[in-house]
């Protein structure tokens, strides 16, 4: 039987599958409908500051067909006061004791603003709270959201001022709109943060109407960036992730956010150590009823591989992660093409020719022309892999053996330094390399 | 005729020649332009009589830019819209579409090219190309179908004169009077014909040549003469019965529907189409939709044997059409007026194969049809008459005798492409026929000069 709850930093919940905090956990109504569908925990549109939104707030990323492959927006935290935010998290707790309800923050940063917001969060019984350190428009012209995320000083000032006086968990959501991560996630540890999420939205703008020469979003005439999601913004989370989770001074829980739609994007933030995954993008776009297949998608996986619990898998994938220095230069692979599933499209051709290493030949074929690797000319870059169409037709076939393994930091060591181009030569000729 | 089928509504006869293709809306079309793989090398422009460069029009739907799509259309194909909308796909481009292989539906070809060229023609039908200054040459060209179209065009942008002389009212052929309105309206093929104007041809309509001016004379006036005067005899029946009032011949019912005054067309209650091609079927489904009652195809051959591509052959059994097959028609019956088709059962005879196998009647198989109109659609064949006033000019089977390398025909200033050297093929051979007829005449000229 797969047991699917979690414990993020003290906060638990029945699934993994959160919802971030944006529009679709910006009321009572709207959370409650979630945890209907099956959601594990919602984190509250951020309430704060007193603020006003415009009007065209979101603009999409389509591509080839699909749409809102990233989605943008210009919204603001909560535009609801603050005591009937309170109020809907107090009362929805309340029906859902099960859920992890989470409230989120942003207030001016003032010692004493925030004692206050974090005492009257814990009074509505909350199970905890994410610090907003990421919101990049809007919030952060006046000194808060990735203004604070931004300065690791500011970020572990304000999580102190917080820590000092929750008796509930408390996230601290990061920006990614910084050089390196892991910078604002000491300083969370700092401040004696109980978990880290990440990431919030990046910087963007999402276009120019050729038309009209306005941005889109247009706010009469006028727009800027604002905070880009959805699919397109996974593998830059993804990174971010496994950097906050690999350093040894961090150490800390994490929930991850960034372009999960599916039980399979949340089960790679969970293979690189997350505990709990939140989801806003997909949701806006599908609305919350594509929690049955993630949970049961998540399920029927586990139960696949004889997985009982998420914490055996947690993490997994950290140790697959190297610097380029420790990979191993002797791995040899090639690309073939299995002819009896080639449809003769020759993009393969066509990229390795142009693109690569012109290793790829059109040969005569049933009057058609057939593509074939030159296996010696080969260098293995994968290309041709990537953008034939049909499954399985190229595969890279390891030729190296196994059993040989020789890093770069390894091989530094043995050759002498500086390193020659022609100290290299030898090397690649001993080893039968050879660089067209 | 005795009994008409009787008339339809408006509605009734707008919803039966509805297109069966309609347009793609833009996100359709741009989601199928991005489905195209963009392959290299691509089947489908190599299965393309003309080689419309197809993915890099395909591209350029997805990537916003239609009228440079267009121009990579028609700078291969000047039929481009009635291609895009008569061609049969699932013979040619999609048929080769790369997709197949992958056991899924190949790119929708035919209809991303008419979402290009109906974008080019509902914008003004804008200039893409540039003829070059005019050479001194002049090139007459007989007939205003797809080959002398396409001709007319590729010459005109090498700096050639050219003059059209089409004997119809109206310029096109077969592509304006001759196509089913289910599949394209006659004002698509009109435009076609102003885009060719628009490069400097001239197009004379209502000129018979070898009635309003002798060929003699058109050939002592240009430099050289181009044929696409097409099929222009229907194949008689030679049965009794065939000039009774309602027999009828397919091309000429075709035409009467491309009108669009369904009302106006007479059509019996049961109608016999004699003949299995896709004309005999354009007729046969054409009748159908006027409101005729019962409708039939009589065809002398086995199913495996007709000329009809299968997706005609589809639309026809949809539309509830029966056929006779292995059966031969022997007598059209009636007074003053066709009244019933006697028949006769035919069989592969014991001994010979394929299409030269001998066939036999079955003896005393013989049974009448009760029909009230007969549409003969059995192919059409050159006007004799006609070419009989070329000198010299040899003909082949019947048709006219072409170089297959520059259209050249047995007399040096004459070319000839389209229906009347291949019998009758599809739009999109008589649009690469007449291109390539035009390369070939700009050679021979050239050649002669230089």
């Amino acid at each position: 039987m797969v047991d699917l709850s979690i414990n993020c930093g003290g906060i638990k919940s029945p699934n993994p599958f959160w919802l971030a905090s944006a529009p679709p956990t910006n009321s009572a109504y709207q959370v409650c409908k979630s945890f209907e569908a099956g959601w594990g925990g919602a984190v509250w549109k951020t309430i704060g500051e007193p603020v006003m939104n415009v009007v065209n707030r979101y603009g999409s990323m389509d591509y080839n067909g699909q749409k809102i492959i990233g989605l943008n927006n210009i919204e603001l935290i909560s535009d609801r006061p603050i005591e009937i935010n309170l109020k809907e998290i107090a009362e929805t707790k309340k029906l859902w004791p099960d859920r992890a309800v989470i409230a989120s923050l942003m207030v001016e940063s003032k010692r004493e603003t925030w004692h206050d917001i974090v005492k009257r969060t814990i009074d509505t019984g909350c199970d905890g709270i994410e610090l907003n350190y990421g919101c990049p428009h809007g919030m952060s012209e006046r000194g808060m959201g990735s203004a604070v995320g931004q300065v690791p000083e500011y970020c572990a000032m304000i999580t102190e001022w917080v820590t000092e006086v929750s008796s509930i968990p408390v996230l601290v959501k990061l920006t990614p709109n910084i050089s390196d991560i892991r910078f604002p996630g000491r300083a969370a540890k700092k401040g004696n943060a109980d978990g880290i999420s990440l990431i919030n939205t990046i910087n963007t703008i999402m276009g120019v109407d050729l038309d009209t020469f306005e941005l889109n979003p247009s706010v009469d005439g006028k727009g800027g960036h604002g905070g880009y999601a959805g699919p397109a913004v996974k593998p830059i989370a993804l990174n971010m992730v496994s950097q906050i989770a690999s350093d040894p001074e961090i150490n800390l829980p994490i929930s991850a956010i960034g372009g999960i739609s599916t039980w399979r994007d949340a089960l790679e933030f969970i293979l690189l150590g997350a505990s709990s995954v939140q989801v806003c993008t997909a949701v806006m776009h599908y609305g919350f009823r594509i929690i049955e297949d993630m949970t049961e998608g998540l399920t029927h996986w586990m139960e696949e591989k004889n997985y009982r619990r998420l914490d055996e898998v947690r993490g997994r994938s950290l140790a697959c992660i190297s610097d380029f220095g420790n990979l191993n230069l002797l791995y040899k692979a090639v690309a073939r093409i299995d002819e009896s599933k080639c449809i003769q499209c020759n993009l393969c051709y066509i990229a390795c020719n142009d693109a690569a290493h012109q290793c790829i030949d059109l040969l005569p074929h049933n009057g058609k022309h057939q593509p074939k690797v030159r296996e010696s000319d080969c260098v293995g870059c994968r290309l041709c892999f990537i953008v034939c169409p049909v499954d399985q037709c190229i595969s890279m076939a390891r030729i190296d053996g196994g059993s040989e393994t020789l890093t770069w930091n390894e091989l530094m060591k043995q050759m002498p330094q500086p390193v020659t181009w022609e100290a290299l030569r030898q090397f690649q000729h001993k080893h039968g390399i050879e660089i067209h | 005729m005795k009994n008409v089928a009787p008339k339809l509504t408006t509605e009734e006869y707008e919803s039966n020649f509805a297109e069966i293709h309609p347009p793609f809306s833009p996100n359709s079309a741009v989601a199928e332009a991005n489905r195209c793989l963009y392959c290299f090398d691509s089947p489908c422009m190599k299965a393309c009589p003309t080689h419309i460069d197809i993915s890099t029009f395909i591209k350029k739907i997805a990537s916003g830019n239609l009228k440079g799509s267009a121009k990579t259309i028609m700078s291969s194909n000047w039929i481009a819209l009635t291609c895009a909308k008569a061609c049969p796909v699932d013979e040619l481009c999609e048929g080769a579409c790369v997709y197949n292989q992958r056991g899924e539906d190949p790119i929708q070809i035919g209809r991303l090219q008419r979402y290009a060229m109906d974008w080019y023609v509902d914008r003004g039908m804008p200039e893409l190309f540039t003829p070059a200054p005019k050479n001194g040459r002049t090139v007459g060209v007989i007939g205003a179908g797809p080959a002398g179209l396409s001709c007319a065009a590729e010459l005109s942008l090498m700096g050639y004169g050219v003059t059209i002389y089409e004997a119809k009212n109206e310029p096109g052929g077969l592509d304006t009077f001759g196509i089913a309105p289910y599949k394209m309206k006659r004002q698509d093929s009109l435009n076609e014909a102003k885009i060719v104007e628009r490069l400097g041809v001239k197009i004379k309509t209502g000129v018979s040549v070898g009635v309003d001016i002798s060929i003699d004379d058109l050939s002592r006036k240009h430099d050289a003469v181009f044929l696409g005067v097409g099929l222009k005899t229907p194949t008689a029946l030679r049965i009794s019965g065939e000039n009774l009032p309602g027999v009828h011949d397919a091309l000429r019912f075709v035409e009467e529907v491309t009108s669009r005054n369904w009302s106006s067309v007479q059509v019996g209650k049961r109608v016999a189409v004699i003949g299995a091609g896709n004309t005999a079927i354009d007729a046969v489904t054409e009748a159908k939709r006027l409101g005729a009652e019962e409708v039939m195809i009589i065809y002398r051959r086995s199913k495996e044997e007709m000329s009809a591509y299968e997706f005609e052959y589809e639309l026809a059994k949809s539309d509830g059409v029966v056929f006779h097959f292995l059966t031969v028609p022997t007598r059209i019956l009636g007074s003053s007026h066709v009244e019933a088709l006697e028949c006769v059962r035919i069989r592969p005879a014991a001994s010979g194969n394929g299409e030269n196998r001998a066939l036999e009647v079955i003896p005393h198989s013989e049974f009448q049809i009760p029909v009230d109109m007969v549409i003969k659609a059995v192919g059409q064949t050159p006007e004799q008459s006609f070419f009989s006033q070329i000198q010299n000019l040899t003909l082949s089977k019947g048709n006219v005798w072409v170089d297959p390398e520059t259209y050249q025909t047995s007399n040096p200033k004459f070319f000839a492409g389209g229906d009347c050297i291949n019998g009758g093929k599809e739009v999109v051979n008589a649009a690469a026929d007449g291109k390539k007829a035009a390369r070939g005449i700009d050679h021979c000229l050239t050649r002669l000069t230089s």
